[in-house]
């Protein structure tokens, strides 16, 4: 993967009717690169893509492509195709019409036309469809010919506005994958948008986490996983115990009334910090098991519920202040007294007020009015 | 399921009673003579009216493709208007045809007639009057007038009924606004000017009435005809049903062929 910037956005600011939808928005995309545009519903994503796209026009801020200022280009002439959230397939032409149609614009011949749409059905395993009705086809063929009427034109960049939401689960996995590989086939731009953080972790090279028309976050899918930025983060990328906490020095952090070690340093003394534990890095530990004695300052805890999952077991688990969520390939009787065993290395600590956001301020509005309330 | 049998049954019996019965009695007049017995002299004797049945055919035809000329572009414009736009312009297609058809052409004749409105403005301003009333112009104009909201509601309701994220695929792979038209907005309307098509032939082809007011005695059409069978000096019921029976078929023909062109449109207009 080459390392030169394709797309740059600058201040991206963007409203509908008053409403900001995107606050000062600056993101940088590699040339090659696999991007996620991560987030709930209206945190912006869409709107981001379809200004990339040329959809939308920014109300300020500046759109570079390859280094060119191209806010007022027409789509039509940038050199970036979509994937519709709906496939948005031309009813009135078949299969391999719809592929054609980029190709035919541009006026290649008709042996050419023929020669790539096949080319490009093969690609995505439709081979010998190009006479078939689109409206003959399933959703995943139907999402297969989209992609392929996109990549056809030969792209810098593709972008796909959650192109697998209509699937179901099974269909939605194998997708993921051809996606992945078609993306390192092709050496193409991908930007994805979508609001499946599995799906995010899945594929992309970077994922970037929007919330409330601003990013939060941005970095490889194991960056944000282990390192998440602030509690939105941590809450919206896989499941979390997020707890508040002080930090009364580097590598020492207390919360819940007890000071455990951990690897962070860098914060103030006794800065207020939120901690995250994800629930695969808390391990039950029965009473009077040998290990125990080994640990002078475990959590003690009840069972206060046990969901079978799959591939494991998720637990609530009762401890006074705080309920945590333990995920373990055993199941534990329901009240059943448990001590949670948590590696320093998985006790990760987040700055709280790393960004001012929106959704801290609805998180807290939510979750502690009076607080907030006083506050103001 | 034995539930819905039933319930079906009242329509099926208005059905019958409403539609079956009466094609009968009508195809039963149309093969018989006065007497009831069996003859196909109602149809060979039909060459008698083959002008009036060019006639109105011609005219229905002409009548049908300026609607279908006027309509399109007016239903595009239209479907570019803001929501209260849209509104506006659909009460204001609408309303007239909530006021009685005989009032409106009527109003027409006023209009048209040689010491009417068009003619009085004309002089007016010192033009030469026309002499349009009793002409086939007259009658073609008084059934444009009357039909084009059938041709225009099927197009608007096709045009702002448009996914847009298919007009957005057409920019995105390359199609500047024309393009757009021409190769996305202009084939996806098709099925709806078909429809708008039937919608104004079928009544442009059976009309009298405005044949009648506008056309004066000398532009009969069949309608007219048919209303003068049953009703006018002419009365010969048997004759009557047998043109019904043939304006019948003429228009099944019609609508046949275009719901053929319909068909034959999916997935293949670009193909060459």
């Amino acid at each position: 993967m080459s390392k030169n910037e394709l797309i740059r956005l600058d201040g991206i600011t963007k409203s509908f009717n008053g409403n900001v939808v995107l606050k000062s928005l600056n993101l940088s995309v590699m040339d090659g690169e696999f991007v996620t545009l991560l987030g709930p519903s209206g945190c912006g994503k869409t709107t981001t893509l379809r200004i990339i796209g040329g959809f939308e026009m920014p109300d300020s801020g500046d759109l570079y492509f390859g280094g060119e200022r191209i806010n007022a280009l027409s789509p039509d002439k940038r050199n970036i195709n979509t994937v519709f959230q709906k496939y948005a397939l031309f009813p009135h032409l078949n299969v391999g019409e719809n592929v054609a149609f980029g190709l035919r614009l541009k006026g290649v011949s008709d042996r050419d036309v023929e020669k790539r749409v096949s080319e490009m059905l093969e690609l995505v395993d439709l081979s010998g469809f190009e006479r078939r009705s689109v409206t003959s086809l399933s959703g995943g063929q139907q999402q297969r010919v989209a992609i392929a009427r996109a990549i056809v034109n030969e792209p810098k960049v593709l972008l796909l506005d959650e192109p697998l939401g209509a699937l179901d689960l099974k269909l939605r996995k194998e997708m993921q994958v051809e996606l992945k590989k078609l993306h390192e086939r092709l050496k193409m731009t991908f930007i994805y948008v979508t609001h499946d953080q599995e799906e995010a972790l899945t594929m992309s090279d970077t994922i970037v986490v929007m919330n409330g028309g601003q990013i939060l976050q941005q970095g490889s899918p194991i960056d944000i996983y282990n390192e998440p930025a602030n509690r939105f983060v941590a809450d919206f990328v896989g499941e979390s115990n997020i707890i508040p906490g002080r930090m009364p020095e580097d590598c020492r952090v207390e919360f819940l009334g007890t000071v455990y070690d951990c690897v962070d340093r860098g914060f103030e003394k006794n800065e207020q910090i939120d901690v995250v534990i994800r629930p695969e890095d808390i391990v039950l530990l029965e009473e009077g098991e040998n290990s125990i004695q080994a640990h002078d300052r475990l959590l003690k805890g009840t069972v206060k519920t046990c969901l079978f999952k799959g591939v494991h077991y998720e637990m609530i688990i009762e401890t006074g202040d705080f309920d945590f969520i333990a995920h373990s390939t055993v199941a534990e009787k329901i009240g059943m007294q448990m001590y949670l065993d948590i590696d320093p290395d998985n006790i990760h600590i987040m700055k709280k007020s790393s960004l001012e956001t929106m959704t801290e301020m609805e998180y807290r509005l939510e979750h502690d009015p009076d607080a907030v309330m006083e506050e103001e | 399921m034995r539930g819905n049998k039933i319930a079906s049954v009242p329509y099926a019996l208005w059905l019958a009673l409403f539609t079956v019965v009466p094609l009968v009695i009508v195809l039963f007049y149309a093969f018989s003579d006065d007497a009831g017995a069996f003859t196909m002299d109602n149809f060979s004797y039909m060459g008698l009216y083959a002008v009036v049945f060019f006639r109105s055919f011609r005219l229905a035809v002409l009548c049908t493709v300026a609607c279908l000329i006027l309509g399109y572009p007016m239903a595009y414009a239209m479907s570019r208007l803001s929501k209260t736009g849209q509104t506006v312009a659909l009460i204001l297609i609408m309303l007239p045809m909530w006021m009685n058809f005989l009032l409106r052409t009527y109003a027409w004749l006023t209009i048209l007639e040689n010491n009417g409105l068009l003619n009085h403005f004309l002089s007016f301003l010192n033009l030469p009057e026309v002499n349009i009333i009793n002409t086939p112009a007259a009658v073609g104009l008084g059934m444009v007038y009357n039909y084009l909201p059938f041709m225009i509601l099927p197009i608007f309701t096709s045009l702002t009924g448009m996914d847009e994220s298919l007009i957005e695929a057409a920019r995105d792979l390359g199609c500047n606004e024309r393009q757009v038209f021409r190769k996305v907005v202009f084939p996806l309307t098709i099925p709806s000017m078909l429809s708008g098509l039937i919608f104004v032939f079928i009544p442009a082809v059976s009309t009298f009435v405005i044949s009648k007011i506008l056309g004066g005695g000398a532009n009969m059409l069949v309608g007219d005809l048919i209303e003068m069978q049953f009703l006018g000096g002419a009365y010969n019921a048997n004759m009557g049903a047998a043109i019904s029976v043939v304006m019948m078929v003429v228009i099944m023909i019609f609508t046949a062929i275009t719901n053929r062109l319909d068909s034959g449109e999916e997935g293949g207009v670009l193909m060459s």
